[in-house]
């Protein structure tokens, strides 16, 4: 324990070495603020602990099991055995330790365990996971955005939205003449801010639309 | 060519006889079942198509209605700047539009063939060809990727959600109750125990035992729930309001050739597919296999602008999401082939042979990349696989008839409460409050479930426990049978008797089925997404499992009889509850999509068991037979008639004796069509008809004096293409005349030059004489896709029949004694 203690803590600073070597070293002294530095620590060394060092570059060796399931038998409740073997040596002899019945009912009692071979990835798992629960924490980031910060926003800079608003106005009645209006606009970089606002607007108004026709009018999907 | 289409689309499969049966059958209920309810619905349809289908184009958007998707027809805009011919716009349609197959289709066999042509030219010009012919394998190979990958993490994450409301794993938060207990060592009574998995009581009070730790796991998986719709309906209402819904009546109006802009783009993929996530792990009364189908049709399409060839061509875009569809079922039952058919039987308006190997393909790859992933753990597809090979005995038919009655009776039973709930949500005070029906609906089924160990569990794991069949090894309350393991050898059990844990379970489960029944009615068609499968498999399945133990017990306690003496003596395993409930479920989905060869393939393919195909098969059928002589049609066409889509039914038959001048427009009093000349008209008396008239298209003819026809029209091109040449071309005036042919008549040097549109007629529009039967039309249209057709008379134009005109004729022609509508 105490070695593998070790290790992860070697590991967790060589990785800031390689991070200051990228930066160089007349920046700061690490490249992560203080308290990003203490989670990767953290992160690390709980990964120690978990038993993998690097999770995602091989197969965890925790990710198969062979499962026993030996029903009752004469005297013997029933009981299930999870042993970590191959696939071939998955069966009630190698995997039933120790046998809980005399060597003559060793074959009676193996007859009715049902042994199931299984694999998982606990890494595809616990990383589906974390970005499902990251896009669905951004979008109720932009939805709060949405609602609350930018009608105060708008407020705020109450003029240039207005000047912005009647911009898009005459975007919005020659449709046609939008993919090159778009197009000559994105060739100054500057404009490119102003090009994802378009698109968002762009997209607001369809949203809009939608809304109306489902849940206003109830033309579409009731 | 001969493999290149064919409308009707089981004439390619061999099926005749099948196809046969059922359209014999369709016709006989045609005619015999349609009740009052029926007409209103009908008639109100017809109404919505007005609304819906051609008129709009132009004047909704210079009303603001969508006004960053139309042609600018008003004048106020300026800066067009096309350089490129065609002009961009020629040839694209509006929002809830209808395409022109015909027109779509040759599009694509001009396109093919000038790459043809040019291939001979240069090598770059040949990889190209290749590139574009292998375009659609690979588009498929993507589909299928993404789509599978999208499964998997819908079915991991819902599964994660759905444990999440009981507890939560400390060995890692991300794992659920299965996967956390994945190493500890579990007793044979408590399986699913184990010490790194904490309820919320052990975790908040530190044990789980006593009346208030009931109470606090109650309130926990309440606001779980509660917690997980709100979310939902709210990412649904803000983000992406097309996400609604189970999609699959959308999806086949949208592959009949509607337009919905917006309902399979990106926002709606990404919001589908989290909000699917909540809503299935809340604990609501739905699956996730409807969604699954439109989060692929969504990949298909998003994919399909990575493609010139189907990026800019609706017909071959619409080839395209038939197969999505495919995969979307494959991944969703774990079902490649069920896959492929339910696209073919059930989504599909037109399926050739060519999209039936491509959707081959995109459900194997879709299958194998859902297994790479393997989300359950199980190696399989589904969380309910099961694998059994007892043998059944020829008299148990006659309880899978039973189920099938049943099924048939619930599939009729729902359709109609849904499509009555459903249409009270789209006219009353209630659909004003989307979120707060959620809110109300998920209160209610949560608090109702809790107590229910059968509806606290998510329903594909109770569909799961429901199949299976119990041996000695299960320790469920399902499989308490007195047992005798000493005198029992392996596998092999007989026919035991009931124990208390039987019984209890059997009440507990008629408590569950009455539950989802009702539930379920108010469930589907909430603004959150929502699948109908699961609950009905889980009606079904409590059903069959119900009747199944029942049989057993019969059988068991009553073997002298004489209908068991023969199969069923003492000391035989003759029943399988699980095989009931099996088939209980094919018999209620059955009844409510009105599936037949797919859901017998989707059930074989679940089970993996050739001998059930025709228990199957006979439930199937059943209920289909006593769920069609209540209700004519099932729940996706019946929500396609609520919604007033434009959807010609492929599969009746139209047997009415008018004739195309009965239908087509101008009536008899009224103004004669309007048209326009080919080479008299100038660019304002154009315009002029375009502003006061809605139509999406106008004839043209040689004059009007002789009414003799040119060709066609759209609008859409009409005002695009003159807008562009007031702008670019040099002497476009108001007073410029229009012409349509190919030399123009020459003009007096003084007056404007001329306007050419020859590129946009369309030189080869569908006519019939007037005196053509409708069942004729009705057919050219539904096997063609047209959009319109134009009816002469001694080869002289007379009027014009569109999709939206055959459309209403047909529900007034289900609903009216046909004589009545002759002289109206």
């Amino acid at each position: 324990m105490k070695r593998r203690r070790r290790n992860t803590w070697v590991e967790s600073h060589s990785l800031l070495f390689l991070c200051e070597g990228v930066r160089g070293a007349e920046t700061s002294p690490s490249c992560f603020p203080g308290w990003a530095q203490t989670l990767i620590q953290q992160w690390l060394l709980y990964q120690g602990q978990a038993g993998s060092i690097q999770p995602w570059l091989h197969q965890n060796s925790e990710d198969v099991r062979c499962k026993c399931i030996c029903p009752p038998y004469k005297d013997h409740s029933g009981h299930i055995y999870n042993k970590n073997v191959s696939q071939k040596d998955c069966d009630c002899l190698h995997v039933v330790e120790p046998m809980p019945v005399p060597g003559p009912d060793v074959e009676a009692y193996c007859l009715r365990c049902e042994c199931k071979y299984e694999e998982r990835s606990s890494v595809t798992i616990k990383v589906t996971i974390i970005i499902y629960l990251s896009i669905l924490g951004l979008l109720l980031l932009y939805m709060v955005y949405l609602t609350l910060v930018e009608p105060i926003l708008k407020r705020r800079l109450l003029g240039h939205s207005q000047l912005i608003q009647s911009d898009e106005d005459i975007g919005d009645h020659q449709p046609f003449a939008n993919a090159h209006d778009v197009l000559a606009r994105s060739r100054s970089r500057a404009n490119v801010l102003n090009k994802v606002e378009y698109a968002q607007q762009r997209w607001k108004l369809q949203v809009q639309e939608q809304r109306k026709s489902v849940f206003d009018r109830h033309v579409v999907l009731s | 060519m001969a493999s290149h289409g064919r409308w009707g689309h089981r004439e390619p499969w061999g099926l005749e006889a099948l196809a046969m049966d059922q359209k014999g059958y369709r016709r006989g209920s045609f005619q015999s079942a349609t009740s009052d309810e029926d007409m209103l619905e009908i008639a109100g349809a017809s109404m919505d198509f007005s609304m819906a289908d051609d008129d709009p184009p132009l004047d909704r958007e210079m009303g603001g209605f969508s006004s960053y998707n139309g042609g600018g027809m008003n004048g106020t805009s300026t800066m067009m700047d096309f350089l490129e011919e065609p002009l961009p716009g020629v040839g694209t349609y509006e929002d809830f539009n209808t395409i022109d197959w015909v027109r779509e289709k040759s599009r694509d066999r001009d396109r093919h063939r000038e790459i043809t042509n040019r291939s001979k030219e240069s090598t770059w010009a040949l990889l190209h060809s290749v590139s574009d012919a292998f375009s659609g394998w690979l588009l498929m190979l993507l589909i299928g990727l993404l789509a599978g990958s999208l499964a998997g993490l819908i079915d991991i994450s819902a599964h994660w959600m759905t444990d999440l409301k009981e507890g939560v794993c400390l060995a890692g938060f991300w794992f659920n109750h299965e996967h956390c207990c994945w190493k500890s060592n579990t007793t044979f009574t408590d399986r699913d125990k184990c010490p790194e998995w904490k309820s919320w009581s052990q975790l908040i009070l530190g044990h789980g035992e006593g009346a208030f730790a009931y109470i606090l796991n109650y309130f926990m998986y309440v606001i779980w729930a509660l917690m997980f719709s709100l979310l939902a309906v709210l990412l649904v209402k803000g983000f992406a309001p097309y996400a609604c819904g189970s999609g699959i009546p959308e999806i086949k109006t949208i592959l009949s050739g509607f337009i919905i802009r917006g309902y399979l783009g990106k926002w709606t993929l990404v919001i589908k597919t989290i909000t699917l996530v909540l809503a299935v792990s809340s604990g609501l009364s739905l699956g996730k296999e409807g969604p699954l189908v439109h989060v692929a049709c969504c990949c298909g399409n998003i994919l399909c602008h990575l493609f010139t060839k189907y990026r800019k061509n609706e017909a071959k875009r619409r080839e395209v999401l038939s197969a999505a569809a495919a995969a979307g079922v494959s991944v969703a039952f774990g079902a490649p082939i069920g896959g492929v058919l339910f696209s073919l039987e059930e989504v599909s308006y037109y399926f050739p042979l060519k999209t039936l190997w491509r959707s081959f393909f995109a459900a194997l790859v879709a299958a194998f990349t859902l297994r790479s992933i393997n989300p359950f753990g199980n190696s399989r597809l589904v969380l309910f696989y099961v694998e059994f090979h007892m043998p059944w005995h020829l008299l148990e038919l006659v309880p899978f008839i039973l189920l099938g009655i049943f099924g048939g009776l619930w599939g009729a039973f729902f359709i109609r409460s849904n499509i009555a709930w459903c249409r009270r949500r789209k006219t009353t005070r209630l659909g004003k409050y989307p979120v707060l029906e959620v809110f109300v609906v998920t209160a209610i089924t949560a608090i109702l479930a809790f107590p229910n160990e059968y509806t606290r569990m998510s329903t594909s794991e109770l569909i799961s426990e429901l199949f299976n069949d119990c041996g000695i090894l299960d320790s469920s309350q399902l499989c308490e049978y007195v047992n005798d393991f000493n005198s029992t050898k392996g596998d092999d059990l007989p026919d035991r008797a009931a124990g208390p844990g039987v019984y209890t379970a059997m009440w507990q489960l008629a408590l569950a089925l009455i539950m989802k029944v009702f539930i379920t009615i108010f469930t589907f068609g909430m603004k959150v997404p929502s699948g109908l499968f699961i609950p009905s498999m889980a009606v079904g399945a409590i059903a069959g499992r119900l009747l199944g133990v029942a049989v057993e017990q019969l059988a068991f306690y009553h073997h002298d009889w004489a209908i068991f003496s023969g199969w069923c003596s003492q000391g035989a395993d003759c029943i399988t509850p699980g095989l009931y409930a099996m088939v209980g479920a094919a018999a209620c989905l059955g009844g409510v999509t009105r599936m037949t060869v797919s859901l017998v393939v989707i059930m074989f393919e679940l089970t993996g068991g050739l001998e059930y195909i025709v228990p199957l098969m006979a439930a199937a059928m059943t209920s289909k037979w006593v769920a069609d002589a209540i209700g004519r049609e099932g729940i996706y066409d019946a929500h396609i008639r609520l919604n007033g889509y434009p959807f010609l039914e492929a599969k009746e038959e139209f047997s009415h004796k008018t004739r195309a001048m009965d239908v087509m427009r101008p009536r008899k009093n009224d103004p004669p069509l309007t048209v326009i000349t080919q080479d008299s008209m100038t660019v304002e008396d154009v315009e002029t008809i375009v502003t006061k008239t809605t139509y999406s298209g106008y004839p043209v003819v040689v004059s009007r004096a002789s009414q003799r026809l040119v060709g066609f029209v759209l609008r859409r091109d009409l005002i695009i293409s003159i807008e562009n040449a007031r702008k670019k071309q040099d002497g476009i005036v108001s007073t410029s005349v229009i012409c349509f042919t190919d030399y123009c008549p020459p003009l007096p040097p003084s007056s404007p030059s001329v306007l050419k549109l020859r590129s946009i007629l369309d030189l080869s529009p569908f006519t019939v004489t007037d005196e053509t039967p409708m069942e004729i039309v009705v057919d050219i249209f539904r096997k063609l896709g047209l959009r319109q057709c134009l009816v002469t008379h001694n080869g002289k134009l007379l009027g014009i029949i569109t999709k939206k005109d055959v459309l209403k004729h047909i529900a007034q022609m289900a609903n009216q004694d046909p004589n009545s509508i002759l002289f109206n």
